[in-house]
Parts: C-alpha cells; structure tokens; sequence
C-alpha cells in the first residue's frame, strides 16, 4: 500500500468502491427542521436551534504528567490550541499522541499538570453542562428508555418535566429516532445509540461537544452514514464541536480546522485548514483538494514534511 | 511483488526470511467438530428437550424413592414411602401445625433477612462507591463474615434469651455481611464512563450516586437477595433445632423424639417447596422490575 498511496488512480478506485454502494441518508426529517439557521423562529418547543450564544474555548500551554509505577510520563507537552464559535475542530494523532487526554482534561474530567483551559475566559476547573461529552461506547443510561436517557441531563440541570420532554422530543426528532423513544438501549444498533448520546448531549444546550472518537466502534458504513449525519447535523445547529480521532479521513471529511497531534510525548505538530465547502457529501472524497488535504495529514503522521500542507 | 521492497524499506524495516519449521505433513481431516446438542456448550437447547430434562430432574428422585420404598428393602420406620409422607402432611395439616410452624418460620426469614438487607443496602452502595468507607469497613465484615454464624448461636441465647430475638439476630449476622460485600462489588463495576457522562451532563456527586449508581445495581441487589435468602433459610431451621417453640425446625426435632420419620421428610419436603418458591419470586421480580437487565 505504502507506494501505492500518492497515485491518484488508486484513490479513485478506493473511493469508487466507498461511494458506489452501502452509502444511505439516515433517516431524520430534514424536511422538518432548518437546514440552514432558520430566518424565522422555529415552530417547535422553544427555539433549542440553532445554536446563537458566542463560545471561545482557549488552551493555552498545557501539559499532562502521569505518574506511573515506571515513574513519570508526559502525555501532553505544551499544547496550545483554541475553537471559536460555530467552528468544527479535530485532533487527529496515533494512539499514544495523548488525544483522549486532551479532551477529558477539556472536559474537566482530569486536572493538567500545567497550563490551563478556559472557556469564554473562565478556566476550567472541572466539568460542567456547557461542555457536553460524546464517548466512543456510547455510555447510554441501559435502564432509561431512549427519550429519558435524553432528558436525563435537563432532569439532572432542574429543568420541569414538561419542558424536559419536550426538549427531548425535539432533539429525538432532529437525530430522527422519533419513533424509538420507548425502546431501550439495548434494542438499538451502535449507530443509533451514538444518534441519542448526541441528541441527549445536545439537549443540554453545550457550549462546545466534545467528541472522543465516536464512530471508532461502528463498522465502515455505519460509520460513513454517521458522519453525513454529524456534518448536517453541526451545519443546521451551528454548535461548536471539538472531536478526536485516529481516522485522518474522517477529520478531513468533517471539520474546518484539524490539529495534528505527535505521539511520546503529544504535541501538536501542525495545524491544517481544511480548504473545503461548510456542505460536504461522500463524493467530496475524490476531490483532489480533499485527497491533498488527506495525504499532507498521513505524511505528517508517517513523520515526513507535507509539501502539500506547507507550501 | 515488487512493490514490496520499498515498502519494507518505507518503515525500516529489513525483509528477512526465517528458517521455516518442519510441519508434519500427515494428511489432515476437513470433518472439524461432530455436532452435538446435548454437550452445547454456553448455547440453548431445544424448548421440548428442556422441558422432558426438568421433568425427569424431579421425576426420577421420586421414582426411585418410590421404587425402594415399595420394594420393602428398608424398614418404612426409616423409609417411609411417598404415600406415608403425604399421609403425615395431611396430618400436620388438619393438626394447625404445618400452618402454624411455616408461618413461625417464614416470619423470622422475613424479619431478619428484611433488617439486614436495610442494612447492607446503604452500607454496600457507599462502601462500592467510596474508596474511603471501603478502607474504614472492608476488613472488619471481611473477617466476620468468616465466622460461621451458628457458632453465634451461644452467645445470642445469652444475651437474647430464647425468644424470636435470638434467631432474628442469627439470621441477621449470617446474612448481612455476605449482602454488604456482594453489593460493594456490583458498585465497583458500575462503568466510570457512566459516571463521567453524568457529570459532563451537569450532575453532582450526589446525583450520580442516587440517579445513576443506584438503579445501575438493582438488578445485583435482587440477585444477591436471591443467594443469600438461602443462606438465611438454612439458618432458621438451625436456630430452630436448637431452641424454639415452633417452626419447621422445631417440628423436625419433635418428630425425631417420636421416631416419625414420614413428618420428617414431610417437613424437608415443605422446606425445600418454600425455598424454591422464593427463588422463583425472586426471579420474577427481576423479570418484572429490571426488563434492561434481563434478556
């Protein structure tokens, strides 16, 4: 594969196979709702979209030492890193880059060794409703029914049960599992769990989702099918979405901005605008811009200078 | 391929052929594994064929009992027959005591085991949630629980008497401690991914502890109660022989001093039924509780 990868016949016929056949719209009404911030307000409960209150997340020389029984390990060196409102950010790194690190130490889950986070200027002590977590094992409530596991995070904010079902119906709706409210966990597939862990983190109105590899566990084209979703998703909420993941392909295919993370210690090695339409479908894969884009990323990766992203 | 030396080369690395190993070239079978149902194994087997097992479970026990029994190869003084044995409940029946005697006992199962499963309930919980209270509590219900409890039995009609508290207490003390540490564990294996979420959703300690630990382990609690009901079961019907004015047990010791045999087997018959009973309940209300729990 290695020589293999630069050639641009062998990517089409890569990409061919990937767009020819599983690829299938998921299933939320988006005739329903806004596609794009609605001009007027929303007929549904309240106004929960789009998202409109301003969000600067900042972290700013940040470090992470583990102590171990072979004695200290840094897993995160000097990393400096910000996302602004509306804006949809990856790290992307190998295993061992600290990555899930970074995000529980944003997520206020684990303290840093040094530096801080801040968000809107506030430093992070801890961790809190405006930075709502998405895990990779979807950490589902297995007793609630799907609509309680979403109102479970306004239940727990105080919010009354009548405002609580309805936002939750409203968030079902827009991850289109409406008509699994009833069921429990158990009953539904990985990619849907992963539909109502969004819909009940969104229902709490976060400033910034942080996303720790949350389609790692799905197969190929559950995992293709959740990305569209997750791209339309953020462009019809505006919410400000901070994701990490292994998967180069995918963090081009989803994001503006992508922080290349070394591994041993974690550092971000480069930082890599994503040059391409807010409006993004499987097809954007063989543009040559996006391949680049792809390729820059890996060499980065592999160790090698990335004229592509350079120049 | 020749493709594949820059590769190797791309990640350092250098081809290498390794000496290859003498595989014995003895022709191989393609029959794999016979296919079984009975040996299964961690798998189902047919409903019908389920059904005839359990029956035979029961059926032969009784069968041969009845078999020797009929056969006259033991004195019926110490064998007696299925018929002499439902003679003697029907007799223990129309006498109040098989009534009177259950009930004696199924009241102390009740009292006792109900005080130590409030007990052990919180105690657990906090002891699988905390570190801290599991440091101040593990190695003291740790060695106690390996006290064996009849041997409290002495001490209790000393400082009880021999009324109901005495076997209440010895009931309580041989459960408690089993109910604490088995529910200290369900704790321990509540996800912590569980937990993070709850707090990243805007939850207090407080409310992963009572919201989210909690329902996690209350299929646990009714599986532990299921165990350990047992355990207090067995502990009535020794406190019992030992001293009491009713009850099973105590019916078990009159009916020794009269040689009534048949009221024996009656009576381990009554105690058996009532404990399976009480695993069934169980069972059920985890069925009808706990649905996410049970397939």
């Amino acid at each position: 594969m290695g020589g293999g990868l630069g050639s641009p016949s062998v990517c089409r016929a890569d990409l061919g196979l990937v767009g020819s056949a599983h690829y299938c719209v998921p299933a939320y009404p988006s005739t329903l709702l806004p596609i794009h911030p609605p001009t007027h307000p929303p007929t549904y409960p309240s106004t929960p979209l789009p998202w409109t209150n301003t969000m600067h997340l900042e972290i700013n020389r940040l470090s992470k030492q583990f102590d171990t029984r072979q004695g200290p390990v840094l897993a995160l060196d000097d990393i400096n890193m910000h996302v602004e409102t509306g804006e949809f950010v990856c790290a992307v790194g190998a295993s061992g880059s600290g990555k899930s690190t970074l995000l529980r130490l944003v997520a206020g889950l684990d303290m840093p060794t040094a530096g801080e986070i801040t968000v809107d200027g506030q430093v992070v002590m801890g961790p809190g409703s405006d930075r709502g977590m998405i895990f990779q094992s979807y950490t589902l409530y297995p007793w609630m029914t799907v609509q309680k596991n979403v109102e479970f995070g306004l239940k727990l904010q105080g919010v009354g049960s009548k405002e609580r079902r309805e936002m939750a119906s409203y968030y079902l709706e827009v991850v289109g599992l409406t008509k699994f409210s009833r069921s429990l966990p158990k009953q539904l597939s990985g990619g849907m769990k992963q539909r109502v862990a969004i819909a009940r983190t969104l229902a709490s109105r976060p400033k910034i989702m942080l996303m720790d590899e949350p389609f790692g566990a799905l197969d190929v084209q559950t995992k293709e099918t959740m990305q569209q979703f997750m791209l339309d998703l953020w462009n019809r909420t505006g919410v400000s979405i901070l994701m990490i993941t292994h998967d180069v392909d995918e963090a081009v295919f989803l994001s503006q901005r992508i922080y290349v993370l070394t591994a041993h210690p974690g550092t971000i090695q480069q930082e890599v605008f994503v040059d391409l339409p807010r409006d993004r479908t499987y097809t954007i894969r063989r543009d040559r811009a996006f391949q680049d884009t792809r390729e820059g990323i890996m060499d980065l990766l592999r160790g090698k200078t990335a004229p592509a992203l350079v120049g | 391929m020749g493709a594949s030396v820059p590769v190797c080369s791309t990640f350092g690395l250098t081809p290498v052929t390794p000496a290859s190993p003498s595989f014995s070239t003895a022709p191989r079978s393609t029959q794999g594994m016979k296919p079984s149902v009975f040996w299964r194994l961690a798998d189902d087997i047919p409903k019908p064929m389920s059904t005839a097992l359990m029956v035979l479970s029961i059926a032969v026990p009784f069968g041969l009992w009845w078999l020797v029994a009929s056969l006259d190869l033991v004195n019926d003084k110490f064998l007696p027959s299925p018929i002499q044995v439902a003679q003697a409940l029907g007799r223990l029946w129309t006498d109040g005591f098989l009534l009177g005697d259950t009930a004696a006992s199924i009241m102390r199962v009740t009292v006792g085991f109900g005080l130590a499963a409030l007990v052990s309930v919180p105690i657990g919980i906090a002891m699988g949630a905390f570190a801290s209270v599991r440091s101040l509590l593990e190695p003291i219900s740790g060695v106690v629980r390996y006290m064996p409890a009849p041997a409290f039995i002495p001490l209790l009609v000393i400082y009880l008497g021999l009324g109901e508290a005495p076997k209440i207490a010895l009931i309580f003390i041989g459960t408690v401690f089993f109910n604490i540490l088995m529910v200290m564990d369900a704790v321990k294996f509540v996800p912590k991914a569980l937990l993070e979420t709850t707090y990243t959703l805007g939850g207090q300690r407080r409310q992963a502890l009572f919201q989210v630990i909690a329902p996690y382990v209350v299929p646990n609690i009714i599986d532990t109660f299921r165990i350990n009901i047992a355990t207090s079961w067995n502990l009535v019907v020794v406190a019992e022989l030992v001293a009491a004015e009713n009850g099973l047990g105590k019916r078990i010791v009159l009916a020794q001093k009269f040689f009534n045999t048949d009221e024996i087997f009656a009576c381990l018959l009554i105690l058996g039924v009532i404990g399976f009973a009480l695993d069934l309940s169980l069972r059920g209300l985890m069925k009808a509780t706990c649905k996410w729990a049970v397939d």
